[in-house]
C-alpha cells in the first residue's frame, strides 16, 4: 500500500521532539482558545499565523508551522465541548448541539461522564476522518491533477452553491454575504490587467482586504460584542475527571458504537462537502434522536446525545482539510485560514502539493493522528484548569482578548489601518450575527475570490467567452450540474415538500 | 429605570432594511466601478470589471430579496433588534476599543501598543470590574510584560512601541 508507506514517511517527519512539543503547545493553546469567548478556531489560527512567518522560512519549517496551527484547530474543536457541558455556553458554534444533552448531564452531577464522552467521541470522529483523509486524499489529488481551469471553477462553484443549498437560514442572506466576500476580495490591484479596482484613490486599499483581518474582526470582536450583550455571569458546574470515571464512561460508550459510526459518516460527508462542522453536529444529533431507542429522552441528559454531535463536529472539522489539501478548496472557515497560511508560506494547495511537497503533506497527515492523541490526553487531564479560566472575570478576560485581536490584526501587515479595519469588521460581524447573515461563506469567498476569478477568467479565455465550457465534458458538466442543483436546492426542496403535500418542512437542524 | 433599559433600539425589521439597503448601495458601487473599468469582453479577454460586475449585480438582487423577506417577516420582524440596556453594554466595550486604537498610534502622541493596552485593561478592570488599584496595576502591567517578552523578545514581531520601550532601549 503506497499510502501506508507515505504515511510512515510522514510519521518520520512529524515525530521529532520539536514537532511533538509544538503539538502539545498547539493543542493546549487551541483548547484555551476554544474555551475563551471571542476566540475560536478560525480567528485563533488567524492571530497566530503571523507568528509562524519566520518559522516557515527555515528548512522543514513549513511542516512545523502547519503542525502548530492545525493542532490549535484540533484543540479548539475539543475545547468547545468544555464550556458547552459545564457552563451551557457553547464555546464554538459547532458545540451548540452538545449543550442539549451535555448540560443536563452536568446538572445531574454527571459532568465528568459527559466530558469524557464528548472528548472520546471527538477523538473517534477525528480519527475516522483522518483515516479517510489518509486513503482518500491521494486518490482525489491524483484525479484532480487532470483538472483545468473550468474544472477548478466548477469545484469553486460547487463549494459556494453548497453553502446556499445547505444554509439553515435565508438563501439570499447566504448569497449576499458570500458575494460581499467576493467583492471585498476583488478590491485592490487586479493582477491580470494591472488596473485598480474599487480603491477610489485610497492607497491603503491597494493591497485589498486581507481575510485574516476579516476573520479576526468578524469572529473575534463580533463575538465579544455578542457575549457582552448577554451580561456576563458565568455560572458553571465543576468537574474533575479521574481514571475510574473515564473507564466507566468508555465502557458505556461501547454500547453506542453504531451512533458513533453513523455520526462520523455524517461528519465526514458534511466536512468534505463544505457544510461545515456546525450543521454536521445538528444533523447528527437529529439523526441520532430519530434512530435511538431512547430518542424521546434526548435533551434530558442522554450520553448518546453528547456522542452524536461531538463525533460529527470533529469528523467534519477534520475532513474539511481534505478538499483544502487536494483541491485548494477549504471546507470550513478555519480550513480557509490554514489554506491562507499555506499560500503565505509559498505553498500552493491543490493536487500538485501531493507531488511536489509530499513530505509536507504526509507530515501534516501524520501529525493529525498524533495531534488528536495529544489533544485527548491534554483535555482529559486538564479539564479543571480550563474550567478555572472561565471563572476569571469578564472585565479582565475581555480587554485581554481585545488586545490579542488588535496585536494579531496589526502583525499581519504591520499596519495600523488593519487594526481599524478589524474594528469595522467587528461591528459588521455583530450586526450580521444578530440578523442571521452567515459569516463562513463570506470568509471563504474572501479567501478564494482571487483563485475563483482567475479560474473563471482562464476558462473564459479558453472558451472565448462561451459559458458552455462549464458543460463541455462529462466531468466539468456533472460538477457544474451538481453545483446548480445545490444552488436551487432551497427551491427544489420546497417544491418536493409541496408535491408530497407534507405539512412538515424538511429542515436540517433537528 | 427598568423600562428604559428594555426599550428597543429599532426592530429586527428596521435593521434588516438598513442592512439590505447598505448591501444594495455597496452592490451598486461595485457595479458602477466595474462599468468604469470596463465589464465587457475585450480583444484580449475579459476586462478587469467583468467578474466584479456580476458580483455587484448579484449583491443588489440578493439585497432586494432580503428587504422583501424582511417586509414579509411577520411577528418575528417586530421583535427588538437590541434593547437599550444591551446596546449600552456593547458601547461600553466598543467606545473604549476605539479610544484604545487611537492611543496606540495617532499624529499627536502615540503610546505604542503596550502602554495603550495596559491603559485599556486597567480601564476595564477599574470601571467595569471595580477592582482596587493594586490589583488593576498588577494585572494590566503584568500582562503587558508577558506580551512584551513574547512578541518583542521571543518572536521578534515589531509592534508599535511607545515612550517606555524607548527608555529601556527598544525602539
Amino acid at each position: 500500500m503506497h499510502e501506508i508507506n507515505s504515511l510512515m514517511g510522514g510519521f518520520a517527519v512529524a515525530l521529532s521532539w520539536f514537532n511533538l512539543a509544538l503539538m502539545l503547545a498547539g493543542v493546549t493553546l487551541g483548547v484555551l482558545i476554544g474555551v475563551l469567548p471571542g476566540l475560536g478556531g478560525a480567528n485563533g489560527v488567524a492571530i497566530l499565523l503571523p507568528l509562524t512567518f519566520g518559522m516557515a522560512q527555515q528548512p522543514g519549517g513549513a511542516t512545523s508551522a502547519i503542525i502548530l496551527l492545525s493542532c490549535i484547530y484540533w484543540g479548539a474543536l475539543f475545547g468547545g465541548a468544555i464550556t458547552s457541558i459545564l457552563f451551557n455556553i457553547p464555546g464554538e458554534p459547532w458545540s451548540v448541539a452538545t449543550t442539549f444533552d451535555g448540560y443536563p448531564m452536568a446538572q445531574k452531577g454527571r459532568a465528568a461522564h459527559a466530558l469524557t464522552a464528548a472528548f472520546t467521541s471527538s477523538f473517534v470522529g477525528a480519527f475516522i476522518a483522518v483515516v479517510m483523509i489518509t486513503f482518500l486524499s491521494p486518490l482525489v489529488a491524483r484525479f484532480a491533477l487532470q483538472f483545468g481551469p473550468p474544472e477548478f471553477f466548477s469545484v469553486y462553484l460547487l463549494t459556494f452553491c453548497a453553502f446556499v443549498g445547505m444554509a439553515k437560514g435565508s438563501p439570499f442572506k447566504t448569497v449576499a454575504s458570500m458575494m460581499l466576500g467576493f467583492a471585498l476580495a476583488a478590491v485592490g490591484l487586479d493582477t491580470v490587467t494591472g488596473q485598480l479596482r474599487l480603491t477610489f484613490g485610497h492607497m491603503e486599499l491597494l493591497k485589498g482586504f486581507d481575510f485574516l483581518i476579516a476573520v479576526i474582526g468578524l469572529f473575534g470582536i463580533g463575538e465579544i460584542l455578542l457575549t457582552i450583550e448577554e451580561g456576563l455571569v458565568f455560572k458553571g458546574k465543576s468537574a474533575a475527571l479521574n481514571v475510574k470515571v473515564v473507564l466507566e464512561t468508555w465502557k458505556e460508550l461501547t454500547k453506542y458504537w453504531k451512533t458513533s459510526l453513523r455520526s462520523a459518516a455524517v461528519g465526514c460527508f458534511m466536512g468534505i462537502v463544505p457544510g461545515g462542522a456546525t450543521p454536521a453536529s445538528f444533523m447528527s444529533y437529529g439523526v441520532a434522536k430519530r434512530m435511538s431507542r431512547d430518542g424521546e429522552k434526548f435533551g434530558t441528559g442522554q450520553i448518546e446525545g453528547v456522542v452524536a454531535p461531538e463525533t460529527a463536529a470533529h469528523a467534519a472539522g477534520t475532513s474539511a482539510l481534505l478538499p483544502m489539501l487536494t483541491l485548494g478548496v477549504p471546507g470550513s472557515p478555519t480550513a480557509a485560514v490554514l489554506l491562507g497560511g499555506l499560500m503565505i508560506w509559498g505553498l500552493q494547495p491543490g493536487p500538485l502539493l501531493f507531488v511536489e511537497k509530499a513530505d509536507f503533506v504526509w507530515g501534516l497527515i501524520a501529525s493529525m493522528y498524533l495531534g488528536n492523541i495529544a489533544g485527548l490526553i491534554v483535555v482529559l487531564t486538564c479539564v479543571p484548569l480550563f474550567a478555572a479560566i472561565l471563572r476569571v472575570p469578564f472585565s479582565i478576560i475581555a480587554p485581554v482578548i481585545l488586545v490579542i485581536c488588535a496585536i494579531g490584526a496589526y502583525t499581519v501587515h504591520i499596519s495600523m489601518f488593519d487594526v481599524w479595519l478589524m474594528l469595522v469588521f467587528g461591528v459588521m460581524g455583530y450586526v450580521f450575527k444578530k440578523l442571521d447573515y452567515p459569516l463562513a461563506p463570506m470568509v471563504l469567498a474572501l479567501v478564494l475570490g482571487d483563485n475563483a476569478e482567475n479560474a473563471f477568467r482562464q476558462s473564459m479565455l479558453i472558451a472565448q467567452g462561451n459559458l458552455g465550457i462549464f458543460f463541455s465534458n462529462a466531468l466539468v458538466g456533472s460538477i457544474t450540474g451538481l453545483a446548480l442543483l445545490m444552488l436551487f436546492w432551497p427551491l427544489i426542496s420546497k417544491a418536493l415538500a409541496l408535491m408530497r403535500g407534507n405539512a412538515r418542512p424538511p429542515t436540517m437542524t433537528e | 429605570m427598568q423600562d428604559s433599559q428594555d426599550r428597543a433600539v429599532g426592530s429586527v425589521r428596521l435593521w434588516e432594511f438598513v442592512v439590505a439597503a447598505l448591501f444594495f448601495v455597496f452592490g451598486a458601487v461595485v457595479v458602477w466601478d466595474s462599468r468604469r473599468l470596463g465589464a465587457q469582453w475585450a480583444s484580449d479577454g475579459p476586462q478587469a470589471g467583468y467578474f466584479p460586475f456580476y458580483i455587484g449585480l448579484i449583491i443588489c438582487i440578493a439585497s432586494l430579496a432580503n428587504a422583501l423577506s424582511a417586509f414579509n417577516a411577520g411577528p418575528k420582524g417586530a421583535k427588538a433588534f437590541v434593547s437599550w440596556g444591551q446596546l449600552k453594554m456593547v458601547l461600553t466595550v466598543m467606545l473604549p476599543s476605539v479610544a484604545y486604537v487611537v492611543l496606540i498610534a495617532n499624529p499627536v502622541y502615540s503610546f505604542g501598543i503596550y502602554e495603550a493596552s495596559a491603559i485599556f485593561i486597567a480601564y476595564f478592570m477599574r470601571y467595569l470590574g471595580k477592582y482596587g488599584w493594586p490589583k488593576v496595576a498588577a494585572v494590566s502591567i503584568g500582562v503587558m510584560v508577558v506580551f512584551f517578552l513574547m512578541f518583542e523578545v521571543w518572536f521578534k514581531v515589531p509592534l508599535p512601541k511607545g515612550p517606555i520601550e524607548a527608555l529601556i532601549g527598544f525602539s
